[in-house]
């Protein structure tokens, strides 16, 4: 494999892997912080790349407000959803929290299938994303593909600021060593859930609009990325944004080169990564914390 | 226990003596029962459903009999789920007892009906699946299919590439039985016209991230490259061929499952694509005229190569029942009439080999606009070649 | 459930109610309304079946008393040892698989297969429960996810491993002794009888596990693990058994799934079947083994009555819909299953003995 060539798969594994991010750092903090698992995150994921495809007549071109506005329609529904079902999970173990979302699932599936129906979907990226570059004469790298992993990094760069550096973030991150404590504080810790559970559907959704020119709308395109995810999240470490990006990148590269070179195997790629992982650190790359 | 057996064979003899009085009663009169196992859910239920309107637009074109016997249909959702296979055609088998079984568009589940058909000794006709098997190693007198195998489009492509000189190209698809034996066609088509596949490239199905290898091809700079993708796959693919620029240098071949109900999403990454099927909606012939008028009357839809081939599904059923007086006792001349028979299709006319596939004229399309625009016969009455049927 | 590794939130808050949920159930086997009677009035009742039943309805018994027995063995997992598996139908799968890949194109003996089936299921059980109980709570439960979804892939991509379209199985298995043949499984009723021979032995076999010395040490290991480890019981070994166990069982319900349906398909390790069995678990009624058959039953009838045109009429499409808000329901209703509600119904009683028990417990 020539210099070029490798470059060129450096940056699809590095694009991967940021939009993997995104929606693995949803699921992160929704579990580091509230503890509930959930299964339905990679719907989340399809909600966003489905908003993209039905917002797209009516922002045309304004592909940034096109973000902003379905960002901020998710936001909305993950707020709700909290409210109505997911604020009632806490409570409940384990294995309810897995059968509910699980249910929660097939609730979505279909509401799609009625909403929607089962076609597939091409989203065009914004006119003044078209085209690419020309890498060494090799072939042309789309300018969108560098939009979404630098949009991926913005996100990621806002997502530290926030955590680390706003009261919010204060909350967030004592919410999540000591819930009791917390509360004993005076702070509102279920308004607290809400807000985490919002941007954590608002993050997954993003990262569905921004892949959907990428990858096309089509149904399923939410489970294949979550247990992708379950993935990320375990290797990263529960709760850990930074081992979320870490996790993600080594996702993306194993995935990406693991196709070039073994073909056949390269699906089991990841999770031999992931055992490899747990025998040396059973709890993720990075203990609990941000 | 041993009066509990005895009962039980007495009571068995019993029903197992007027089921067969039961069936010897029915095979000469009441309506025929077709089981229908489609896709009526999930990706594929828009094929299910074309199909179903062809297969019905054809009966009751006959005056909504077939054989001179009325018809009555069951109706099983497969999903498109292999695993689910076997209990659903169980179902139509053994609780519905169908005389014939029509479906299915997923290979995988079709293989299943093929086994239980045969397992069963049931009538099978197929509107779609092109499993290479079905027509091969588990061919068998009563299994026949309307539509295609997955070789030949494939094959054909080959041909047309290996014509237009080209000498090295290269093979994407996914890794299923499918993929395989539609790049194993475009492989042969092209060695017997002087070329050769240097590399065979495929991910996981369903995974549609093609950067890796779209920068592979790249590298290798074949001649030509023949992909053979479906549905969403397919509409990702042309979009990301595109978008790296391939297709201004290399260009894209595959069969019309590449570019069949998916031009809109692909717009304009897919102009001019040139692929091989054996049918496209403007074939102008007075028979897929009349065809295209009466399904876009009867369905306020335009039909597209799946309602062919359900149309042609109740053709050659039909052409059986007629040749038999309607009497499905008659099992092994109705069979043997619906292989010989030959069938006047949309398509065009074409003919069912011994292992019960089409022998069929292979067309040569372009993407023009939103339609796969015929330009010429690519190949003429192509036979599958059955590999491993024993007949 | 399991219990919570340090630095974890659930300790603080969730994971006391949890414990109860599960602690406060009774022993599994003992104390259940009519002891032994109850069970073996249904195997005799299920034999009596093939009388009435035509072939389909026999089909569709033995379908789920295969699923019974799969989720007889993960019962011992989430209700015995307190264990949430969302990969169990890896086991399943690759009991299914070796079935088939041994069978090739002549058939084998049972007596080759029953041992391989459940030989090759143990043999992945043990290698990921010695990696997954490295970690606990929610990382367990995506960790055996995880492991089965690798499973998935090996039989979905690989040709080793057939592809997606899955492999047939031509020739059933039989016993055989010498030339004169014991039991074709290639037949109906002898398939049906083996079936069900299978589900009563592993019925009989989990319960009389738990009422043995190991059952004891997992009862304990449910109720509060660190407690006994406190006390200087090492536990990873028992869970590792449990986990080992169970997945042989799974890999026995695979065979018997491989050759009711002729066919085996990479759906089966999928992690909609291993949810699916978790279901039949939650149905019925955790840490019950009545519970999970009845779990299984229920179930397989539920899913069947949503998908039926016959009955439903245009909502039968929607199953999704239909299945996914029910199972909400009842989730959120009865957690604890159809079991619970017969003990709610026989009042204090069955409540008072099980809290005595927990104290009891060592």
């Amino acid at each position: 494999m020539d210099t070029a060539t490798f470059l060129v798969q450096c940056l699809n594994a590095v694009q991967y892997g940021l939009l993997l991010f995104l929606v693995a750092s949803g699921l992160t903090l929704i579990f580091g912080i509230m503890g509930v698992i959930n299964l339905a995150h990679g719907s989340f994921y399809m909600l966003g790349a489905y908003l993209a495809f039905a917002l797209a007549p009516w922002f045309g071109d304004w592909f940034v407000t096109r973000l902003v506005a379905g960002v901020l329609l998710a936001a909305i529904f993950g707020y709700l959803l909290e409210w109505a079902f997911f604020s009632f999970l806490y409570e409940r173990d384990h294995l309810q929290q897995v059968l509910l979302t699980y249910a929660l699932i097939l609730v979505f599936e279909e509401m799609r299938s009625i909403l929607v129906g089962n076609d597939v979907h091409g989203v065009p990226a914004p006119s003044w994303l078209a085209g690419g570059f020309r890498l060494g004469g090799l072939m042309e790298y789309p300018w969108y593909r560098v939009f979404a992993s630098a949009a991926c990094l913005v996100v990621a760069l806002a997502l530290y600021a926030v955590v680390n550096r706003t009261r919010l973030g204060m909350m967030i991150r004592a919410g999540a060593s000591n819930r009791d404590m917390v509360r004993g504080l005076g702070v509102d810790i279920r308004r607290l859930y809400r807000i985490v559970f919002a941007g954590g559907v608002a993050l997954a959704a993003l990262a569905g609009m921004i892949a959907a020119p990428l990858s096309s709308v089509y149904p399923g395109m939410g489970s294949s990325v979550l247990i992708i995810c379950f993935v990320v999240v375990v290797i990263g470490g529960i709760g850990s944004i930074t081992g979320a990006l870490i996790a993600s990148l080594l996702v993306g590269f194993v995935d990406t080169f693991g196709k070039v070179f073994f073909a056949e195997w390269s699906g089991v790629g990841v999770y031999v990564l992931m055992a490899i992982v747990l025998v040396w650190r059973p709890e993720g790359l990075m203990k609990r914390g941000f | 226990m041993q009066s509990t057996r005895f009962a039980h064979s007495a009571l068995a003899g019993l029903i197992v003596a007027s089921a067969s009085l039961g069936a010897l009663a029915q095979s000469a009169s009441g309506p025929i029962k077709i089981g229908l196992m489609l896709p009526y859910s999930g990706t594929y239920a828009a094929l299910g459903n074309a199909i179903e309107n062809g297969f019905k637009l054809y009966v009751q074109e006959q005056g909504g009999k077939l054989g001179g016997r009325e018809v009555q249909y069951f109706k099983v959702d497969d999903e498109s789920e292999p695993s689910k296979a076997t209990d659903n055609v169980n179902k139509l088998i053994k609780r519905d007892n169908v005389d014939v079984l029509v479906g299915t568009v997923h290979s995988g589940v079709a293989l299943a009906m093929a086994k239980a058909a045969r397992d069963n000794n049931t009538l099978l006709v197929i509107p779609n699946a092109g499993a290479d098997a079905i027509t091969g190693p588990m061919c068998s007198a009563n299994i026949v299919r309307s539509s295609f195998s997955n070789w030949q489009p494939g094959y054909a492509m080959g041909v047309v590439a290996g014509q237009k000189g080209v000498k090295r190209a290269m093979t994407i698809t996914w890794n299923y039985a499918a993929g395989a034996e539609s790049t194993k066609g475009f492989t042969e088509g092209l060695e017997k016209n002087g070329g050769k596949v240097i590399k065979d490239l495929n991910l996981p199905f369903p995974n549609v991230e093609f950067q890796a290898l779209l920068t592979e091809i790249a590298a290798q700079k074949p001649d030509a490259v023949y992909a053979f993708f479906a549905g969403g796959g397919a509409v990702k693919f042309v979009k990301d061929y595109a978008a790296a620029g391939l297709n201004k240098t290399i260009p894209l071949y595959g069969p019309g499952f590449l570019t069949d109900g998916t031009l809109e999403a692909q717009g304009a990454s897919a102009q001019n694509m040139l692929t091989t099927l054996h049918y496209a909606d403007n074939l102008d012939t007075p028979k897929n005229n009349a065809f295209r008028k009466s399904y876009a009357l009867a369905y306020k839809a335009q039909p597209d190569v799946y309602a062919v081939q359900g149309y042609d599904a109740a053709q050659i059923l039909a052409n059986g029942l007629k040749a038999v007086g309607g009497d499905l006792a008659k099992r092994d001349q109705l069979a043997a009439a619906m292989r010989k028979t030959p069938v006047d299709s949309p398509r065009g006319k074409f003919t069912l080999s011994a292992a019960g596939n089409p022998v069929q004229d292979i067309y040569l399309r372009e993407v023009k606009g939103n339609n796969n625009e015929f330009r010429s016969v690519a190949v003429k009455a192509l036979a599958d070649p059955a590999r491993g049927c024993k007949p | 459930m399991a219990s919570e590794g340090a630095g974890n939130v659930e300790v603080a808050a969730g994971a006391g109610d949890a414990r109860a949920d599960v602690g406060a159930l009774p022993d599994i086997g003992r104390r259940e309304a009519g002891g032994w009677l109850v069970p073996a009035a249904a195997a005799l009742a299920i034999a009596a079946l093939p009388l009435v039943l035509s072939p389909y309805g026999q089909d569709v018994v033995v379908r789920i008393a295969i699923y019974a027995i799969f989720a007889l063995s993960l019962e011992l997992l989430v209700g015995a040892t307190g264990l949430v598996s969302l990969g169990h139908a890896a086991f399943l799968g690759i009991g299914a698989y070796a079935t088939v890949l041994a069978s090739g194109d002549n058939g084998a003996s049972l007596a080759l297969l029953v041992p391989l089936a459940m030989g090759a299921a143990a043999a992945y059980a043990i290698v990921v429960g010695a990696l997954s109980l490295r970690t606990r709570g929610v990382y367990f439960i995506m960790v055996t996810l995880a492991f089965a979804q690798m499973a998935y892939f090996v039989v979905h991509d690989t040709k080793a491993g057939g592809g997606s379209d899955g492999i047939f199985l031509y020739v059933k298995p039989v016993l055989a002794v010498g030339t004169t043949t014991l039991l074709d499984l290639g037949q109906r009723l002898p398939f049906y009888y083996a079936v069900l021979a299978a589900l009563v032995a592993t019925y009989a076999f989990i319960a009389l596990l738990l009422g043995s010395r190991f059952g004891h040490a997992l009862a304990g290991i449910r109720v509060n693990e660190q407690r006994m480890r406190a006390t200087g019981f090492s536990t990873t070994p028992y869970k590792l058994a449990a986990f080992t166990v169970a997945g042989a069982l799974a890999g026995l319900a695979g065979l018997l799934l491989a050759v009711k349906d002729g066919a085996v398909n990479p759906e089966l390790l999928s992690w909609h079947e291993s949810g699916a069995v978790l279901l039949m678990l939650i149905f019925g009624g955790i840490g019950s083994l009545r519970g999970a058959v009845l779990g299984a039953i229920c179930f397989t009838l539920l899913k069947e009555l949503f998908q039926s045109e016959a009955l439903l009429g245009p909502l039968a499409s929607h199953w999704q819909l239909t299945l996914g808000l029910t199972i909400i329901a009842f989730v959120a209703a009865l957690p604890r299953g159809l079991i619970g509600l017969g003990a709610r119904v026989r009042g204090v009683m069955a409540g008072r003995a099980a809290r005595q028990a927990v104290r009891g417990s060592p």
